[in-house]
């Protein structure tokens, strides 16, 4: 991101530069849109959202006093409208189907619950993980294919780095309820990337 | 309270380690779960494959935006602009 400064940035947006709103689409559209999507009943729905989040963003309605970062107060824009909608879908919000379930199948360990099929390392460099681009990938498949409330979840807290207490807030749960997700979201992208990386080396 | 908690097994290991990374993990559960994973080379495995998947989750980025949504968008800004 060019424009880094969150109050230049809104300044910068507000004074007509469409480079920096074009920029700003770019980086977090998809992300309003999964946020939205947590709240309404449809993919088209969601995008209603996120481009209604856009105008009000422009038109400055809800007015940003640099209190919270510029990332946290557009998801809160998009969040108050994704509920809005909802409320008007009758829509209730979708809970974690299975919250106690085992993350990894019971299939990798033998009766005295220790590892039978063990973890396989993603990657030989370890040191270049970050800009391995076939483990980016797998990632980021992983992520997409995570259904509600994880996908939310995961996107906020380990995409954009938000806290669990700022993604507790936007989405209406508890820390706790926040934290039980998110185990479940991590675990799931973890098991993927794995299958995605071993079938990558054969 | 249990002074003297049981060992943890793999399978009841991985549930604690996303909670581990946050900091969030009750002492004696992290206590139990340090034990664990000195002895443990296949759950510090997992642990590095969670911590890699949350290192790379924040380098993903956003995804491509098809060009005609970025368009569509910027096309209500101008007209937004023009309007004022």
């Amino acid at each position: 991101m060019q424009c880094v400064d969150d109050a230049e940035l809104v300044t910068k947006l507000l004074g007509g530069d469409e480079a920096c709103f074009t920029e700003l689409v770019r980086r977090y559209h998809p992300t309003l849109v999964r946020v939205a999507r947590y709240y309404v009943g449809s993919q088209s729905s969601a995008e209603d959202v996120a481009q209604d989040t856009w105008i009000a963003v422009v038109r400055g309605v809800e007015r940003f006093e640099g209190r919270s970062s510029f990332k946290t107060w557009l998801f809160r824009i998009c969040v108050n409208r994704a509920r809005t909608l909802a409320v008007k879908e009758h829509r209730s919000i979708p809970a974690d189907p299975s919250p106690s379930s085992p993350t990894v199948s019971s299939l990798r360990f033998d009766q005295g619950g220790v590892w039978s099929d063990p973890p396989v390392p993603f990657s030989e460099g370890v040191d270049s993980r970050l800009d391995n681009q076939a483990l980016l990938d797998a990632v980021r498949n992983a992520i997409a294919t995570l259904g509600e409330p994880q996908q939310a979840v995961v996107t906020l807290r380990d995409v954009e780095g938000l806290s669990t207490e700022e993604v507790a807030g936007l989405l209406g749960l508890s820390v706790a309820n926040v934290r039980v997700i998110l185990h479940r979201g991590r675990a799931k992208v973890r098991g993927i990337v794995e299958d995605t990386m071993r079938e990558t080396r054969l | 309270m249990k002074l003297f908690a049981p060992p943890l097994v793999c399978r009841d290991a991985v549930e604690l380690m996303s909670n581990y990374l946050e900091g969030s993990l009750p002492r004696r559960d992290r206590r139990r779960l340090d034990k664990h994973l000195a002895a443990c080379d296949a759950c510090s495995a997992y642990l590095e494959q969670m911590r890699t998947t949350i290192a790379v989750s924040g380098h993903v980025g956003p995804e491509d935006l098809p060009d005609d949504v970025v368009e569509g968008l910027v096309d209500l800004y101008r007209q937004f602009r023009e309007d004022e």
